[in-house]
């Protein structure tokens, strides 16, 4: 029940997701395992003059029914509750509304947004200023608990019950990553049995659009929407935004067996390294890269040779998957496992990639499938990875997957998950 | 697990008294200190402005400065500041990183033109325009300064240090575990040097848009924390504070001096304040920190002037005897994400000259010496922390 380094073992309990492709755990693997696309053209707000006019996108019930769309931390908060809960009832640890463990929250930063802005101008009669905006907004408690960071952790925490201070935290795209890491810290260092690790986001709305366009770091391929997210593949040009969320119900190995819970897998190893290089790119050497990956096999205690596919980052921007075949050449050598991207058909889900991939490996470990990697037309001879195309696989004997995000601002962090000891 | 000693080897310090450790003692250690205010550019809310300052010492390229806006330069600035004090320079590879960071800045003349050019468009007619407006009116560099990451990015890629880097986003309590978890990590042996801080920019109309929503910050003329009538509220401070914390061995076997022990830091987050919720649970933290009372024991108060938190507060502090304690938000001002680690900093820099600071607000009662210091931070909202040092061995 210990591992290598005499910590005790993380074992995953319960799983929930939601994404573009599903509100649910087990549709979202069968539509995962079927290569379905998830992105398709923003119906949210209009999308005159932007250069990408696809996403991801998660819509609330109220807001499929006609309703006012919602602002990211309510649509951020909504998906989190729902995969925690689904979580909740798979592991079924604690009581309603007290779970014996804290809560770690990825989630992305959030402000006022133009709705926002535009209601707080009207009231101050036409004045945009942000003086004006001040006044009008005095006494709007609704506003103020919405938009502060710890805001939506806070009414997490209560709703769940969950112990001490909620950490809500970001590293950008490696968010969801980080927060597993966290609650796995928690665990190993004996501060609790039992943690909730989530990764949320959902930034789709217009000017966080433009503000990654601007970056030229999104696709503008979209006449076909579902063609549009290609990792690893010859043509692909950029990133596709989506939304969605992944929540883990971790615990001591020995927490689990000791009340006969179903231990899906365990978080092995989790490793971590941060780049010096550029704000927006890797260092051309890979170094912060391949350090994040082989810190979180030896972490584990495991050999680059035990792991027998890595669940990507492979954001279908030209740079990260170049530099992620780097990385799986440099850790792997000649011999890289299989490697594929979930981003090709859920897009990129920012701060809740890093859960909703760790949480699909868990997955892949248990049917023993590997998604594929769809619209994989035409190879990139430059990639020299079986990046398991457009077909998922049924495999045998896999026990160990290294997941990997890698962020913006150059925050690295892999995760080693592995088949109940 | 063995648990190792922490220590603290820097603190990178500036507020609107100044910048470094030097300049604090000098000022805050000698009776009569004032607050620096500028009460009329976001009036009627006063703040603590950053001081004229040059980051050339800190940022040398003027090109990293330039992808940076006040924020994220302070916190950079700081964050230089304590690796320097440290003398850690050579040891950035492998240090670990921790901030805990709010929003960064938005291009406030963009947001007024496009809000007061569209408020009154019916949302069909005014999207395609806010769209175009959009994309042609903001510069692609600012959203990296937004970016709540990017405080830890900057200080990576400025200062090289790149052992792992976490961003902690949640106000006050954010700070608080901020610098929990970095000390736990190196307790544990992961790792053996960490850098943790914040940054607060204090002149920014977003951030009183924010919090003077939910009626946190101060109207009015200045008042000392204990002071503010009503409601209450913060006077926002110019603020960044970093800490270099270190495992004691470490620290000795490469000749650093610590200027304190991190003896311990507990936080939680009571979801129910008013009525005694948050000092039930401050009690309950001061009792986990097994943290001592009275005579001997100086308190670093982060109170915010928010009246609720304060009441908790009060409440909480009158269970310590005769300790010393200060509000330091009455004279360095409310630097939210900055304001834990920076009364952290003042707590190390007063064991490390054997002091401690006269009262810093009229209701600051207690008199030195002190051979311990606990940190208070109860947060605008939400969000109970305490910070115990003790002079270094």
């Amino acid at each position: 029940m210990k591992d290598h380094l005499g910590r005790p073992l993380v074992a995953v309990t319960g799983i929930g997701i939601v994404t573009p492709l599903a509100w649910g755990r087990e549709a979202n693997w069968q539509a995962v395992q079927a290569g379905r696309s998830g992105i398709s053209r923003i119906r949210r707000f209009p999308v005159d003059k932007l250069r990408t006019t696809i996403a991801g996108t998660v819509e609330l019930p109220e807001e499929a029914a006609g309703g006012e769309i919602v602002s990211s931390p309510v649509r951020v908060e909504r998906m989190a509750a729902a995969a925690v809960e689904e979580a909740l009832a798979q592991a079924a640890l604690g009581e309603p509304g007290a779970f014996p463990g804290p809560l770690m929250v990825g989630m992305p930063p959030v402000e006022y947004e133009w709705p926002q802005r535009f209601e707080l101008a009207r009231k101050a009669k036409g004045d945009g200023s942000y003086r004006a905006a001040t006044e009008a907004a005095t006494g709007r408690r609704d506003l103020y608990e919405t938009f502060l960071f710890g805001g939506v952790g806070e009414r997490l925490a209560a709703r769940f019950g969950t112990t001490g201070a909620p950490i809500a935290l970001t590293t950008a795209c490696a968010t969801g990553a980080s927060a597993i890491q966290m609650a796995v810290e928690a665990i190993q260092r004996g501060e609790s049995d039992a943690a909730i690790a989530l990764g949320a986001d959902g930034s789709v709305q217009p000017e966080a659009v433009i503000r990654f366009s601007l970056l030229s770091a999104l696709t503008a391929r979209n006449e076909e929407p579902e063609k549009a997210s290609r990792p690893f593949e010859k043509t692909r040009d950029g990133f596709v935004m989506s939304e969605g969320a992944a929540a883990l119900v971790l615990e001591s190995l020995e927490h689990a067996r000791r009340r006969g819970a179903t231990v899906l897998g365990i978080v092995s190893g989790c490793g971590e390294r941060a780049d010096s290089f550029h704000r927006t790119r890797s260092n051309p050497d890979g170094s912060a890269i391949i350090g994040a990956m082989r810190n979180a096999i030896a972490d584990a205690g495991l050999q680059s040779s035990d792991i027998g596919y890595v669940n990507a980052h492979g954001t279908g921007t030209p740079e990260n998957d170049k530099m992620e075949t780097l990385g799986m050449r440099a850790v792997f050598g000649d011999a890289p496992p299989p490697i594929s991207s979930n981003k090709s058909m859920i897009g990129h889900t920012l701060s809740a990639a890093g859960a909703i991939e760790a949480a699909l490996s868990l997955l892949t470990i248990r049917d023993q499938v590997l998604p594929p990697t769809i619209n994989h037309n035409e190879p990139d001879p430059a990639i020299t990875l079986d990046v398991v195309p457009n077909v998922a696989r049924k495999v045998s004997g896999l026990k160990h997957v290294l997941s990997n995000s890698f962020g913006f601002g150059g925050q690295n962090v892999c995760l080693v998950v592995s088949a109940a000891p | 697990m063995t648990r190792q000693d922490v220590v603290i080897t820097g603190i990178g310090l500036v507020s609107s008294l100044g910048e470094g450790a030097d300049a604090h003692w000098e000022v805050l250690s000698r009776p009569g200190a004032q607050p620096v205010l500028d009460e009329g550019a976001f009036a009627p809310y006063p703040v603590h402005p950053l001081p004229a300052m040059s980051f050339d010492a800190q940022i040398p390229k003027k090109g990293d400065q330039r992808q940076m806006e006040p924020w994220q330069r302070l916190g950079t600035y700081a964050a230089g500041l304590a690796i320097d004090q440290a003398g850690a320079r050579g040891l950035v590879a492998d240090m670990h990183l921790i901030v805990a960071a709010g929003g960064g800045e938005r291009d406030i003349a963009v947001d007024e033109a496009v809000a007061t050019a569209l408020c009154d468009t019916p949302p069909a007619e005014a999207g395609p325009i806010l769209n175009e407006r959009l994309a042609t009116d903001l510069r692609p560099t600012l959203f990296l300064a937004q970016l709540s990451n990017l405080l830890a990015g900057n200080i990576s890629i400025v200062h090289g240090v790149t052992g792992s880097s976490r961003t902690f986003m949640g106000e006050e309590q954010a700070a608080a575990d901020a610098v929990r978890i970095a000390a736990q990590r190196l307790a544990e042996g992961r790792g053996s040097i960490a850098l943790v801080g914040g940054a607060y920019a204090s002149q920014r109309w977003d951030l009183v848009l924010l919090y003077g929503a939910g009626g946190a910050c101060w109207r009015g003329p200045f008042a000392p924390v204990s002071a503010r009538g009503g409601a209450g509220g913060f006077v926002g401070g110019a603020l960044g504070a970093f800490l270099v914390l270190e495992t004691a061995g470490h620290a000795a076997a490469r000749g650093a001096r610590p200027l304190a022990r991190l003896a311990g830091v507990a936080t939680d987050a009571a979801h129910r304040r008013a009525g005694g919720g948050s000092a039930a649970a401050a009690r309950a933290l001061h009792e986990r920190l097994g943290a001592p009372s009275g005579a001997g024991l100086g308190v670093l108060s982060g109170m915010t002037g928010v009246a609720e938190a304060r009441a908790e507060e009060e409440a909480f502090l009158a269970t310590l005897g005769g300790a010393a304690v200060r509000r330091t938000g009455s004279l360095l001002g409310h630097g939210v994400e900055a304001t834990f680690p920076a009364n952290v900093a003042l707590g190390a820099l007063a064991l490390s000259r054997g002091g401690f600071y006269p009262a810093m607000d009229p209701a600051d009662a207690g008199e030195g010496p002190v051979e311990r210091v606990l940190v208070t931070g109860f947060g605008q909202w939400r969000g109970e922390a305490l910070a115990l040092l003790e002079r270094a061995a």
